[in-house]
């Protein structure tokens, strides 16, 4: 069967997305890449050090990887726009995760400073992929601002809460036409496997990863995950009953 | 609204009462919580919280790597000029010091910035005594302008200023500030600084907020530990730094944990903050604010610091010096106050990589 998965008419190997902050030791990372099977890579521009082979982060991701620089740090979207600007002008790619966050308290996403960058930069050709807040009207006005995919939070970021926005979330898969990519909250495979199972289009995971006791081995438990969870999906999972499936039905009378 | 009214709210606090009326039982309901309030924050610096220091630090693990990961964040400070016009009964660079006194010329700071930047930081801290004659907002300015061709970013630890003067700062590239109040409690404040404009204690204490609104990225407070009764002297820098992240969601805010060190003058500690003090202050910190940075300095050894790594520090100096050209030049002023881990950044590196985390350099880039 068919499953093609394409953002930004590029066509994606593999629907688990990896994050590159937090680990221990840039060396683990190729290692994670091939273990987990990830493809696109998602890098806060904030950390890449251009001036220095050993901290720049760019060169521990494989080749044949999909770069998202975001814009981690950005508290608006003129800071986003800077940001994304920047990734691009550096070498990095026109994909760009939009990441704006003006609560340090709670690291939660501002909806209505990421639309306004989101119409920015895609007017400007990027691939725009905005981490939210799943709220549906801010996900419509993001198609309509020019977003590649919507990627709203499954818990808040780091939290490793799971799937805690589960009927949001799946309100943006029924209505919205654009890929939907959980990203933020998720801390086990199984979560994942359940955001793939509803249909998001793929997952993104970085902390449940990068501070696991073996990151290598957790990315591989994540692609696994991933890959279940979208078969589930396709194959049209059972439907769950509250009742046992009574052996002498009360309607049984009725012929 | 200014800090000084929640300060106001607790100065006449009876601490004794509520200490005395903790129990294990109430310190083991807060730790296990997922958000605690003051008063509970306050319980964690209690002497009965110290007989549960082991489950904080497991908390605090927890938090810190949820929220920060496996990394520590570097910096080193630049001390560009020693001139005070302050007579702070515990500074090194008090006014009434027989001292070498030293300023930078742009020169000195551009060979001491090419120095640092060559150790791979990327992050710097640049600081001054408190002195607008010899340390004017032109002339950090003008050293800024330099700073910024080796370094991603900037923060500042210098006297107050006001609000226009930290947008100024902030327009030439500056992204952090760090604002000792030094000690929180007003009346002894008022003792140990006897003379000069740092007698000015809501003009400091206000400083950070005005660097907020300033849009500055980063603000970071503290209290010196040593100078008051700890558990307070923390207590009030956790309010401090609550207060700032509730009223300025998009500002970093951050707390560092500078606890008095030896310098050339006679005042010692008034209190004793030894390390089981030290750690329990930044688990209970960690437990109030789980998203806030917490730095350590090399004020601090070398064996204490490693052993922090994990516990809940975020972001650690290497490589210091607190001698105006410190880095390069061969006629060193004295240090403000002496340096405890002497590791080159270089050591600090790998001792961290050996603890199993990632020493950052660079984090932030100015946009």
């Amino acid at each position: 069967m068919n499953d093609n998965f394409i953002i930004g008419g590029k066509e994606v190997s593999s629907r688990l997305f990896i994050g590159t902050g937090k680990f221990q030791d840039n060396r683990i990372i190729p290692e994670v890449v091939k273990s987990s099977g990830a493809q696109v890579v998602t890098i806060a521009l904030r950390r890449i050090d251009f001036d220095s082979e050993e901290e720049n982060m760019l060169s521990y991701i494989p080749e044949d990887c999909i770069i998202m620089p975001n814009t981690s740090g950005a508290r608006n979207a003129d800071e986003a726009v800077r940001i994304a600007r920047l990734a691009r002008a550096t070498g990095c790619g026109n994909w760009i995760k939009i990441e704006v966050v003006s609560d340090n308290k709670y690291l939660l996403p501002d909806n209505f400073e990421t639309i306004k960058a989101t119409e920015i930069l895609s007017n400007e050709g990027f691939v725009v992929l905005p981490y939210m807040s799943p709220d549906l009207m801010a996900a419509k006005m993001l198609k309509k601002a020019g977003a590649a995919a919507v990627m709203p939070l499954g818990a808040p970021i780091g939290t490793n809460k799971g799937l805690k926005t589960k009927e949001l979330v799946k309100i943006l898969i029924d209505e919205i036409d654009l890929p939907i990519i959980v990203d933020a909250g998720l801390g086990k495979p199984s979560e994942a496997a359940e955001a793939m199972e509803m249909g998001a289009s793929a997952v993104l995971v970085n902390t449940a990863i990068a501070t696991a006791g073996d990151p290598v081995r957790m990315g591989e438990a994540f692609g696994y995950a991933v890959l279940a969870g979208r078969k589930a999906f396709l194959s049209g999972t059972g439907v769950v009953k509250d009742f046992a499936e009574a052996s002498s039905p009360l309607t049984g009378f009725l012929a | 609204m200014s800090f000084y009214d929640k300060y106001k709210d607790y100065k006449n606090f009876n601490f004794g009462d509520y200490f005395a009326s903790v129990s294990d039982e109430y310190i083991l309901r807060i730790i296990d919580k997922d958000r605690i309030s003051e008063l509970e924050f306050l319980a964690l610096l209690s002497d009965k919280a110290s007989k549960h220091l082991e489950a904080m630090a497991q908390k605090s693990k927890r938090l810190t790597l949820q929220h920060f990961g496996k990394v520590i964040f570097l910096y080193t400070p630049i001390y560009v000029a020693n001139y005070c016009v302050n007579q702070c009964v515990y500074c090194g660079f008090n006014i009434s010091k027989d001292i070498v006194r030293k300023k930078l010329t742009l020169e000195e700071v551009e060979k001491e910035a090419r120095t640092i930047s060559g150790t791979g930081l990327r992050h710097i801290l640049l600081l001054t005594g408190e002195s607008r004659v010899h340390s004017s907002v032109e002339y950090i300015k003008e050293c800024i302008m330099i700073l910024k061709q080796y370094f991603r970013s900037i923060s500042i630890e210098v006297y107050p200023l006001e609000t226009n003067e930290y947008e100024e700062l902030v327009k030439a590239g500056v992204d952090g500030l760090t604002m000792y109040q030094e000690v929180y409690n007003e009346e002894v404040y008022g003792e140990l600084h006897l003379k000069g404009p740092k007698r000015n204690y809501r003009f400091r204490l206000d400083a950070p907020e005005r660097a907020c609104v300033a849009r500055m990225r980063s603000v970071n407070v503290g209290a010196l530990l040593g100078l008051d009764d700890w558990r307070k002297e923390a207590f009030y820098t956790g309010l401090h730094a609550d207060y700032l992240q509730n009223n300025y969601a998009d500002t970093e805010i951050s707390v560092s944990l500078p606890r008095m060190r030896p310098h050339g003058g006679e005042f010692q500690p008034k209190v004793k903050v030894d390390d089981r003090s030290l750690v329990q202050i930044m688990l209970a910190f960690r437990l109030f604010m789980p998203r806030a940075g917490i730095t350590v300095s090399t004020r601090e050894c070398a064996h204490f610091r490693d052993n922090l790594i994990g516990l809940g520090v975020t972001k650690m100096s290497a490589g210091s010096s607190t001698e105006v050209g410190g880095h390069v030049l061969s006629s060193k002023s004295e240090g403000q106050f002496d340096i405890s881990d002497k590791r080159s950044v270089e050591e600090m590196k790998n001792l961290i990589y050996s603890k199993g985390y990632q020493p950052v350099f660079k984090d932030w880039q100015a946009i």
